[in-house]
């Protein structure tokens, strides 16, 4: 039987939730309020909030200096090419995993988790000689696969929790009906997973989207996304907070448009089998 | 068809295919500051006169541009033809041939023409290894009227003494006017800037000569002891987390009497759009102790040509375009004589126009008075004025900033940081083989 919940109650929560929300939602909005401001607005004291002149003028600036396509076509690339080749791994590999576990099975996850537990920065000068030795410096091919390596521990301990959910008698069902192993994840499983397979290619496009050490160590001029793109707006001497702040808010404003409109199937994905 | 005209369409081909592959490309890294952008924008002049020449640009905040060249340099990535560096990396990098000696610059470049200061921090056994693009030392910039509202005359040099009375006279903390803005944030080119250089005027240094870390003498007692003394009593509150941009604002919105930094700032504090006490600024040069020596920096942003570069020859040609004559000549042009790149050539300094800038003349006072060949009152083996120029000392620096920001913080006092930075530098130094 439901709990009753009195409005006054309601009240509350709901005016908590939207305060929490607010208040983690702020410093985008601060950043996308500074991006209309001028260089002298952007740093007044007391700090404005909406009552300024607000001004076009960084955009125009950061447009006319930077070719802001190319940096966001490498980051569609980049981001979304690892998300997939790391997808096509890691849907096999998480089904065995799930489904036809070994005895190493716990450890082989845990381990995979194990390495993102060393800072990235442990591994640069290794991968940065690899990727001289291999041509692959500023390119975008190199960084699908660096992200995708460093994304799959995530992928793969995602759509096992997912897998996990589904019972193995539907997938021994399709085997008794003939259905071969590529039948049985393609058209089986797959289907039955597509919430919680659309939630983790979602979030990897995020975390792939926001990666900012790898872009900024391994590429130079051709391949560099829209991280790169923010820190050509950062200076330690001369102020470009505004400029700064419009850079930024171009740069996040495609993925948090792909997460607005797909924050139904994230929510979804990401509450996938809390019930039982 | 017939053979003579396949071969014709077949060479016409190739001709398109091969066409765009002619022109050179160079990838030039730099930081992110106006006057580099300001390059950037100009650089139709260059490839006009360089048709063969293609520029693509790498623009990066300085900390992480100086991180990626490094490891670029060092493990021959060979990503950039140029990049631009300080008088911190050329005489390291340059010691170890791992970049282009500049002396073959054409005779038009007029070589002895560079800052005799500056050229000399770029210079490595005779051989010039970045050009220098523009050039910066340490100044005091004050607030004209509240020095007028105090009673006081700021002079020409002042000593440090009087900076702190003056401090002491222009600090209204009621209504949020600090009487001295310094920067306090940790980092070898954050507050270890400013306070080796004020230490250099103190009498202070990091090393003696056989490379002991000094951080035990009296002098270095008496510097932080000052400092703390100063921004405890008249700095801003939060001075510990202060760099260049928050002194900056802080200053451009009239909440500093004074502030002492990089002379590249006065053409900020100075431009109404950004400040609003731009007609109300004065300049004076660094405060000394009566030792002999400022508390004044040198610093030169420069171009250089890394050893791995395939493109040597055009990169040579895009580092005469940018630190020429004619380049200054041509932002003159474009955008006035306020908006030259400073510091960095006799004859600007020289020019009627470029003299009624206001903060030239200290600019150029300012930089003549630093030597970065003999940086403190008693001898050291090291150069470098606001740094010592061996590959260790960013890593030493940072940590020693770390613990003075912690007690401008106040969580610890002067000897404590001191003796803690007495030990990691004793420690760093041995571990490195000094």
């Amino acid at each position: 039987m439901a709990r009753r919940v009195s409005t006054r109650r309601k009240a509350i929560t709901t005016l908590a939730a939207w305060s929490v929300g607010f208040l983690i939602f702020f410093p985008i909005l601060w950043t996308v309020l500074t991006s209309f401001k001028t260089e002298a607005q952007a740093i007044a004291d007391p700090p404005l909030f909406l009552g300024f002149d607000w001004t076009l003028e960084n955009y125009a600036v950061v447009q006319e200096r930077s070719d802001y396509l190319r940096f966001l076509w490498n980051s569609v690339i980049i981001a979304g090419g690892s998300t997939l080749l790391g997808t096509m791994v890691a849907i096999p590999a998480a089904w065995a995993m799930a489904f036809v576990p070994g005895k190493k099975t716990k450890d082989i996850l845990l381990w995979m988790l194990s390495t993102k537990m060393l800072p990235a920065v442990g591994v640069l000068y290794p991968i940065y000689l690899i990727f001289i030795q291999l041509g692959l410096l500023d390119s975008r091919i190199g960084l699908v696969v660096v992200l995708m390596l460093c994304n799959l521990p995530i992928i793969v301990w995602m759509l096992y929790t997912y897998f996990k959910e589904i019972p193995g008698e539907i997938l021994e069902a399709a085997r008794m009906d003939g259905a071969t192993l590529r039948e049985e994840i393609l058209y089986v499983l797959t289907p039955m997973a597509v919430p919680g397979i659309a939630s983790t290619i979602l979030l990897n496009i995020i975390l792939a989207w926001n990666e900012a050490f790898w872009t900024l160590n391994l590429t130079a001029a051709k391949a560099a996304p829209l991280t790169a793109f923010i820190a050509s707006y950062s200076s330690p001497e001369g102020l470009f907070y505004a400029k700064l702040s419009a850079a930024s808010t171009l740069a996040i404003a495609p993925i948090l448009i792909l997460g607005w409109f797909s924050q139904k199937q994230l929510v979804r994905g990401l509450t996938f089998g809390a019930v039982k | 068809m017939t053979f003579l005209a396949r071969a014709l369409m077949g060479a016409t081909a190739l001709t398109l295919v091969a066409g765009p592959a002619l022109a050179e490309k160079l990838t030039i890294a730099t930081v992110n500051n106006g006057d580099m952008i300001r390059m950037q924008k100009l650089t139709d002049d260059f490839t006009a006169k360089n048709p063969d020449i293609e520029l693509e640009w790498v623009t990066l905040e300085e900390n992480v541009l100086r991180q990626r060249v490094t490891q670029d340099i060092a493990a021959k990535g060979g990503q950039f033809d140029v990049m631009t560096i300080g008088t911190y990396e050329v005489p390291i990098w340059g010691a170890q041939d791992w970049l282009v000696s500049l002396n073959d610059l054409p005779a038009d470049y007029d070589v002895d023409d560079l800052l005799p200061a500056i050229r000399s921090g770029l210079t490595v056994d005779g051989n010039l290894y970045a050009a220098p693009f523009y050039g910066e030392s340490s100044m005091v910039m004050y607030r004209k009227d509240l020095m007028e509202k105090a009673g006081l005359t700021m002079p020409e040099a002042p000593t440090w003494d009087f900076i702190k009375e003056a401090a002491a006279a222009m600090t209204d903390k009621d209504n949020e006017v600090y009487g001295i803005c310094l920067r306090g944030k940790a980092g070898w080119g954050e507050n270890m800037a400013f306070l080796t250089a004020m230490g250099n005027s103190f009498g202070a240094r990091w090393f003696d000569e056989e490379w002991k870390p000094q951080f035990d003498s009296q002098a270095w007692s008496d510097t932080l002891t000052f400092y703390l003394d100063l921004m405890n009593s008249y700095g801003p509150p939060g001075a510990s987390s202060n760099g260049f941009n928050e002194n900056l604002s802080l200053f451009q919105t009239g909440k500093c009497g004074m502030w002492i930094d990089a002379t590249v700032a006065a053409s900020f504090v100075t431009n109404p759009t950004d400040s609003q006490v731009a007609d109300k600024v004065g300049f004076a040069l660094a405060p000394d102790k009566g030792l002999g020596k400022r508390g004044n920096w040198l610093w030169a942003w420069s171009l250089a040509i890394p050893a791995g570069s395939d493109s040597v020859d055009a990169a040579k040609k895009f580092v005469a375009w940018a630190t020429s004559k004619d380049y200054t000549a041509l932002v003159a042009s474009k955008e006035g004589w306020a908006n030259v790149p400073p510091g960095t050539r006799t004859s600007l300094y020289e020019n009627a126009e470029y003299a009624k800038v206001p903060f030239a003349k200290m600019t150029i006072d300012s930089i003549n008075a630093a030597d970065p060949k003999s940086p403190t009152v008693d001898p050291v083996p090291y150069t470098g004025v606001q740094f010592v120029a061996i590959p260790e000392f960013a890593g030493i620096a940072t940590q020693v900033g770390q613990e003075f920001s912690a007690a401008l913080a106040g969580q610890q006092s002067a000897a404590d940081a001191l003796a803690k930075a007495q030990s990691l530098t004793a420690d760093e130094m041995e571990a490195a083989g000094y």
